[in-house]
């Protein structure tokens, strides 16, 4: 775990403990298992944002795309009565081509990021609302599907005194862990920062920089489409004018929590966990401390704004620091270093 | 433009000045004076002092010795104020214009008329009309509301020069000003700054271009290692004479004789045709074991031919072959496959990355040999990044140092490391010790040695007479884009290359 990440866990160990302190039903089960899931239907699209936001760009179409692909999705099931894992392939697979669309519109056709995801948000919710007629997508009265629904909205280990543990938060847990395995140990994730820190560099070191740009792009368009599921299964209906509105915001929220910068090049898996636990804490927080739930937003942004000015103020001193440790000339020569002689 | 009291004396006199950073002279006891209404030619080799003087007169760097008088008055070091109330202006070598506005916006940038009012609105009829009759002046044909993206290079020029007028200027100083224009917008610069001459401006040209300074300077400095070496004024202003005065430096010898004789050809260059130079063909063999001095002036297209050769820049023609086999080159991964690798000239944008560690620079070009499947093995990036720190003796307190923590001699090296982990068949080094202390410099020169001598074909691009001179085998020199001639090592001399260099055939 770097610094950083440390930090960040203290602070959601702090908070935790206030607003456990001041409400004590912020540690029963039920609210656990409910901040957890809640923690893992928003977990997993951060972290495809926060592949993407290293690269230097951004992904605003994520929301958007959970109400293009949660209508159709119902659509298979309902409409077409499509066997649910192939309804499953196809709305990922979808997810897939639509992050490869935006990434060879940035890379190919040199877009701004912004600008491209910006316009797959307006897209992606437009077609979702003509679809169905602005209508609401839901399953039939009575319609079930155990399995999805276990492995979606299902929870694992209970027993007569635990709730037990929500599937979408173990779902979480190990793309978590598969994606931190990608980014700080593959090959494709020193890549992924060489390019975010600096692409010219990159080229001349003879990586594909656009080849591994659309790979992020690719890689959030999936999860985004295996949210898309999640969040369908835990709605259950989906009116798509406001289905997974701002969720994007969310992502990129925690992707900057959790130590990603907008420049690029920088951010870590643990970061982004930790991010998006720490917003769905506060969200937690002012349900549960009685705080009128129209201020939400203001209490994220106002934790946000804080928390970055505060990593700021920490570097600053870090780098402070050791500029100091050098110009008392602690740094030997090679010759001094162990091993050599 | 004549003032009521002119002063007497030249408008211009530098007395004794020095300018001394850690380790190098750069300006040695300079004297220097330009009159009212005189076009002085400066000129010198890369490297002679003519930048860090023309800093001293930007008031941007402040001379260790010596003494300016300007206009009548005595300065011990110009401020940057200092410089632009007594009207010296800058028209410099790369345009220093905002290519998102128009002509007048740029000339009157800062000192725009405003309406009254507090909201501070910008005049745009008085803007223009105060910069047609500039216009007028200079006898351009744009107009104040063109914008400057619409501009060819020599109106650009000329916009520069406009800007200088309307800051009263007194003394213009133009870097190298023809060096991207045709022919004919060269003869209407030099028409203009006859006319400036007639008003009583003092011009300074900097110019490598001895043709264009042999007919528009009424006097010819010459700077060589900070010094000024000789002046030459009217019949005697002839290339000839100025090359004489140029070159005459102490050359050091630092040549390091080869091991074996050169091989087969590793590298063949054939036909070539860059972006910057479209109308010219360059071709060059590059055989195992020699190590090849590609010199030049600045700006002759010789980091052009690399970074096509290298595939970082497309080329619009010709063919390379790599050990005899010709080779399709579209981006650098290519070149990297075939062996052929770029010490590239900027070396903290294109090098490095700088906030990696030794470990993360030097495994990035071939980072799929220390993974085992998909992953990463950091014993193995680390074990060979611990090799190479040592092999190249990189003063770093460990392999996990971040790279911009370095000095720039160990900054080099770690993008030396990076190519020497590899299999190198050719590598180009485009100035490779620039910005860089002696002690490294001396160790670069060994380990390039020790690589031709290992079979590695070694092109070196380098704007260091003494170091183009001194570590070729053989060289090859460039001007405006073609190769202007190939040199033995026997017919190597500063007055042979900077003949190739400014376009004359050897005689």
């Amino acid at each position: 775990m770097l610094k950083k990440d440390l930090g960040l866990f203290l602070l959601i160990l702090v908070v935790g403990a206030v607003v456990a302190f001041l409400n004590p039903r912020f540690l029963s089960p039920l609210n656990l298992a409910n901040t957890a899931n809640l923690i893992g239907l928003f977990g997993l699209f951060s972290l495809g944002e926060g592949f993407v936001i290293i690269t230097g760009g951004i992904d605003l179409s994520v929301g958007s795309i959970f109400a293009l692909l949660g209508v159709i999705f119902i659509n298979l099931l309902v409409a077409y009565s499509l066997p649910w894992p192939i309804a499953v392939l196809i709305i990922v697979i979808a997810g897939i081509l639509l992050g490869a669309i935006h990434g060879f519109l940035v890379t190919k056709v040199r877009m701004q990021p912004f600008v491209v995801t910006l316009c797959g948000l307006l897209v992606y919710r437009g077609i979702a609302r003509w679809y169905t007629e602005d209508g609401t997508a839901g399953f039939e009265f009575g319609q079930k599907f155990p399995a999805l629904e276990w492995l979606t909205t299902g929870r694992s280990f209970a027993t007569d005194t635990f709730t037990g543990i929500p599937n979408s938060f173990m779902a979480f847990v190990v793309v978590a862990f598969i994606m931190g395995v990608v980014l700080h140990r593959s090959v494709f994730g020193r890549y992924l920062f060489a390019v975010g820190k600096n692409e010219e560099a990159a080229r001349y070191s003879g990586i594909r920089s656009n080849a591994i740009i659309a790979a992020a792009y690719v890689i959030s368009g999936g999860l985004a489409g295996i949210s898309a599921i999640y969040l369908a299964m835990y709605t259950r209906s989906i009116s798509p004018a406001s289905h997974g509105n701002f969720y994007e915001l969310y992502a990129i929220a925690a992707a900057v929590l959790g130590g990603c910068s907008l420049r690029g090049g920088e951010g870590s898996v643990m970061g982004i966990v930790l991010g998006a636990i720490l917003l769905q804490v506060l969200q937690n927080l002012v349900n549960l401390l009685g705080i009128p739930s129209s201020l939400n937003f203001a209490v994220m942004g106002g934790v946000i704004l804080i928390g970055v000015i505060a990593d700021m103020q920490l570097v600053r001193y870090r780098a402070y620091k050791a500029n100091e440790k050098k110009r008392a000339g602690i740094v030997p020569l090679p010759a001094a270093a162990p091993g050599k002689n | 433009m004549q003032r009521l009291t002119e002063p007497a004396g030249p408008f211009l006199e530098l007395n004794g000045i020095s300018k001394t950073y850690p380790g190098v002279i750069a300006l040695d006891g300079v004297s220097l004076s330009v009159s009212r209404g005189e076009i002085v030619g400066l000129i010198g080799e890369n490297g002679a002092g003519k930048s860090t003087l023309m800093k001293v007169l930007g008031g941007v760097v402040e001379p260790t010795a010596g003494s300016i008088r300007v206009d009548g008055r005595d300065y011990p070091a110009l401020t940057v104020n200092d410089a632009i109330n007594s009207g010296i202006a800058f028209v410099h070598q790369e345009l220093n214009l905002f290519d998102n506005l128009d002509a007048a916006a740029n000339i009157l940038i800062g000192r725009e008329p405003l309406y009254g009012g507090p909201l501070r609105l910008i005049d745009r009829k008085a803007l223009h009309a105060k910069v047609q009759p500039l216009l007028d002046k200079l006898g351009v044909d744009f107009k104040p509301d063109t914008p400057v993206a619409a501009l060819s290079l020599a109106q650009r020029q000329l916009l520069e020069i406009a800007k200088a007028l309307s800051l009263d200027a007194r003394l213009v100083i133009m870097d190298e000003p023809t060096s991207s224009l045709t022919l004919t917008e060269t003869a209407r610069l030099l028409t203009v700054l006859n006319e400036l001459r007639r008003d009583g401006v003092s011009i300074i040209f900097i110019s490598h271009r001895l043709n264009e300074v042999k007919s528009c300077v009424d006097r010819v400095v010459v700077l060589r290692d900070g010094r000024v070496v000789g002046a030459l004024a009217g019949e005697t202003i002839r290339p000839d004479a100025m090359i004489r005065l140029m070159i005459g430096r102490d050359l050091k010898s630092l040549y390091i004789p080869p091991k074996v004789p050169p091989g087969e050809p590793a590298l063949e260059i054939t036909d070539f045709r860059t972006t910057a130079f479209p109308d010219q063909e360059v071709s060059l063999t590059l055989r195992r074991g020699e190590i090849l001095g590609l010199a030049g002036l600045v700006g002759a297209g010789r980091t052009e031919l690399a970074c096509a050769a290298f595939g970082v820049d497309h080329r619009l023609g010709g063919t390379l072959r790599i050990a005899g086999e010709t080779v399709a080159i579209r981006e650098p991964r290519d070149a990297i496959a075939r062996g052929l690798y770029l010490v590239p000239e900027d070396r903290k944008r294109c090098g490095l990355h700088l906030d990696f560690s030794l470990t993360e620079n030097i495994s990035l070009p071939d980072l799929m040999t220390y993974a085992v499947g998909p992953l990463i093995s950091p014993a193995a990036e680390e074990k060979i990044a611990e090799a190479q720190r040592h092999r190249l003796n990189i003063r770093a307190y460990d392999i996990a140092t971040e790279a911009g923590t370095l000095s720039g001699g160990n900054q080099q090296k770690i993008v030396l490391a990076k190519w020497l982990s590899m299999k190198p068949k050719v590598i180009i080094f485009d100035e490779p010790t620039r910005g860089i202390d002696v002690g490294a410099k001396s160790e670069i020169y060994q380990l390039m040695r020790n690589l031709a001598d290992n079979g590695v074909a070694v092109l070196m691009i380098s704007s260091d007479m003494e170091e183009v001179i001194g570590v070729s085998d053989r060289m090859a020199v460039m001007q405006e884009g073609r190769i202007s001639g190939f040199l033995e090592r026997d017919q190597f001399s500063e007055h042979n290359v900077l003949q190739l260099a400014v376009g004359k055939t050897l005689n």
